[in-house]
């Protein structure tokens, strides 16, 4: 034991210790720089940016935005840009962490949510600049609960069904209004050796899209309200009623859509394969050029004569504000500046596929996707979020995604999912 | 090991040696004792990693027990955890639809590695241990999936697993008329990705048992052929149990593989439809917008308590044997 003695132990000791700590600081350094934003020192010039639109064509057209910005205010924007679907998950530490001085996110409940923790800033004196430019509905999906408004809305798209004028017209198809004429139609398209209507559910989410249209269409929209508040039980026959209405349809949706994406049954319509297809107006992303000019869509059919075709699902995208931003002022005067009609145009000029929120932004640049968008969205009596925006996103995540596979994939088992649904819909909405 | 056994139970006999003849049992205490210096070095060297160990595993382990039994959704301080006793157990185990399912595909997985990647990497590794013509191209290439992370393998692998544009419809001619899809379908995804898993954890094994077959002493061979044994009976007569030590490697290696699997579900479709873990429920459960941090933590728990079957089992065995030994 004594051989362990060496000539000079302090020195080497030190020399160690010293290495020891100065490892552990830079194994540190990386991960509290991860917890929060870009760094701000000395930011009154400076605003930063956290930017969800990761994918090319919106990352262009944001940035686009925010040199125009730059130009107009002589701020500087500093992006933060995270993948899409990352972002969504991060939201929660995020938000705790530093997060950016404005920031990406979405109207409804999960912007209501976080302000609801006073995790996000209060943007009630931009509201009072720039609300005469926004309908009621759009500053009613901007407040949170307690009566102040969280979120500037940007842009804005509905779901519909999608399909291809040019094979609709050689094949003499009309736009069906009711759900009969919708499976009489499904049923011809499918003896014309078509798929009727294209379905991807990899992602986990395109399905809810499906649900949300038969649910409010069949329920109304004051029932597709309280269900996602886990004010209704899902066990209901009125849910029953949904999933029974959905089984009816289920043989003429592309099969194996468990292990498609959404990307891949937008080119089966886009290719003539499927005649129809029920998604998003981001679907046109898949479209180019006289393709795109050939794509067209129609707001669901009704169901229930009572409640028509009142309701329309049309997703708000916005921003909010840090909590405690590092250049208050500044975030305040950009997200002013995302309210205009100009920033919106601007754009919507690289990403066509949605459309702007204020109701005075220039529509003169809108292809007839857009122009239809903003019709369908103008004429509708109530405007839903989504499935997943529109209530807890612990039961969306996990719940409803699942049930909604379990459902694609064994459509008899309706009575057992929705059991399991509504059980752990118990155990969320109620602790 | 066997040295300080005998010393721990010297100092545990009541009527031995340190009660009738204390001096030389103070002297060798005397000749353990250091200077100072040495021993701020060990207390060094001992705290140090301890104190890692303890922060950085037992602090979070235990943190992860204490809040199973929580409903948080991870934002704000302590005061705004909600403590709620058993209910997330109890929930798990009668209400979520998931668990079962995902348990049952953590052992299905455990069975599969213990049995496929293992025989078919025995068999290669005897296979290329009788100097094949190129047999260090095999090797090579049989290894080199290993050294690809388990996400990058579910990347490869769903190329040839797609329905429409896959290899493997392409080859089978069931692309174009109800192509099977391998990782859609919640019967067989499961086994498609096993499969996936297999192929990359195969080579490792192989490699094992290779450097195994190295080290068997050629004059035992030699003797079984002079005793007339045939190939067969050389293999599983005398190889074979020389290999012990290295099957008692290869088990602990395919438990850590298969309880730690997470990656290659999570690439193929985040772990839903039929390819549920353990591991998935608690990264869903934790990570995301408004996380489930009790639920979470009690999924977690579940697993660390499966681990721990595994660990003390094999513990359990290593030390029965040194005492034996």
């Amino acid at each position: 034991m004594a051989r362990f003695e060496t000539p000079h132990p302090l020195m080497g000791r030190r020399a160690l210790l010293k290495a020891i700590v100065a490892g552990a600081g830079l194994a540190a350094v990386p991960g509290l720089a991860a917890c929060g934003g870009s760094d701000k020192g000395s930011a009154t010039d400076t605003v930063s940016f956290g930017n969800n639109l990761s994918d090319q064509v919106p990352k262009d057209a944001i940035t686009a935005v925010l040199q125009a910005f730059e130009k107009e205010s002589s701020l500087k924007v500093a992006i933060n840009t995270k993948q899409h679907e990352q972002y969504q998950e991060q939201i929660n530490n995020y938000l705790q962490g530093r997060p950016d001085d404005v920031l990406a996110w979405f109207a409804g409940y999960r912007m209501r949510f976080f302000a609801g923790k006073g995790l996000t800033g209060d943007l009630s004196d931009v509201w009072s600049k720039v609300g005469g430019g926004y309908a009621s509905a759009l500053k009613e999906a901007s407040t949170g609960s307690d009566g102040k408004q969280y979120l500037i809305p940007f842009t804005q798209y509905p779901w519909g069904v999608f399909y291809r004028k040019s094979i609709w017209q050689q094949r003499g198809y009309e736009v069906p209004k009711t759900l009969d004429q919708l499976v009489a139609l499904a049923t011809k398209m499918k003896s014309d050796g078509l798929v009727p209507i294209a379905f991807a559910q990899k992602q986990g989410w395109p399905g809810m899209g499906t649900f949300d249209q038969l649910n409010f269409r069949i329920n109304g929209y004051q029932f597709h309200v309280d269900l996602m508040a886990g004010k209704e039980d899902w066990q209901s026959p009125k849910v029953k009623e949904v999933f029974d209405t959905w089984k009816r349809l289920l043989p003429f949706h592309q099969e194996n859509a468990l292990g498609r994406e959404w990307q891949e049954a937008a080119q089966s319509l886009g290719q003539g394969k499927s005649g129809m297809y029920l998604l998003g107006s981001f679907v046109a992303q898949q479209f180019k050029g006289p393709d795109l000019d050939d794509l067209d869509f129609f707001p669901f059919p009704e169901i229930n004569p009572a409640h028509g075709q009142d309701t329309v699902e049309a997703p708000i995208d916005g921003y909010m504000m840090a909590r405690k931003p590092a250049n208050e002022a500044g975030a305040k005067k950009l997200l002013e500046y995302l309210a205009t009609p100009a920033a919106q145009a601007a754009y919507l000029k690289t990403d066509p596929t949605s459309i702007a929120t204020v109701s005075n932004a220039d529509t003169s640049g809108y292809n007839a996707i857009q122009k239809k968008a903003a019709q369908v969205i103008k004429d509708a009596k109530h405007i839903t979020q989504f499935l997943d925006r529109d209530t807890d996103p612990r039961f969306a995540s996990d719940a409803a995604t699942n049930g909604l596979n379990a459902f694609i994939q064994n459509p008899n088992d309706i009575d057992s999912i929705l059991k399991g649904m509504a059980d752990q819909a118990k155990t969320i909405f109620t602790g | 090991m066997t040295a300080v056994q005998d010393k721990a139970s010297g100092q545990a006999d009541p009527g031995g040696t340190a009660a009738t003849s204390p001096p030389p049992y103070r002297r060798t205490r005397r000749a353990t004792a250091l200077p100072s210096g040495d021993k701020l070095v060990l207390g060094l060297m001992l705290g140090i990693p301890s104190l890692v160990h303890v922060l950085f595993v037992w602090v979070p382990a235990l943190g992860s027990i204490a809040l199973s039994f929580s409903s948080w959704d991870g934002i704000g301080g302590f005061e705004d955890i909600e403590w709620v006793g058993f209910q997330n157990y109890v929930d798990i185990f009668t209400r979520y639809p998931r668990f079962w399912p995902a348990l049952q595909h953590n052992l299905i997985w455990l069975v599969f590695l213990l049995v496929l990647p293992t025989v078919a990497g025995l068999l290669l590794a005897v296979l290329l241990d009788r100097q094949l013509r190129f047999g260090r191209l095999y090797q090579s290439a049989l290894y080199l999936p290993m050294v690809l992370s388990l996400a990058l393998v579910g990347f490869i692998w769903q190329l040839i697993y797609q329905p429409e544009q896959g290899l493997l419809n392409n080859l089978l001619g069931t692309a174009d008329d109800h192509p099977t899809n391998w990782l859609g379908d919640p019967d067989i995804n499961l086994y498609a990705v096993l499969v996936a898993a297999a192929w990359r954890h195969t080579g490792y094994v192989m490699l094992l048992y290779l450097a195994g077959l190295k080290s068997v002493d050629p004059a035992l061979k030699e003797a079984a052929a002079l005793d007339g044994a045939s190939a067969f009976q050389t293999f599983t007569r005398v190889t074979f149990p020389v290999l012990k030590p290295v099957n008692i490697v290869v088990l602990v290696v395919t438990v850590i593989e298969a309880l730690r699997a997470f990656d290659i579900v999570y690439v193929v479709n985040k772990g839903r439809n039929g390819l549920e873990l353990l591991s998935v429920l608690v990264t869903d459960n934790i990570i995301g917008e408004s996380s489930r941090i009790g639920w979470g933590s009690a999924l977690a728990v579940v697993l660390l308590l499966i681990s721990l079957g595994f660990i003390i089992t094999y513990l359990f065995q290593v030390f029965r044997k040194e005492e034996r030994a």
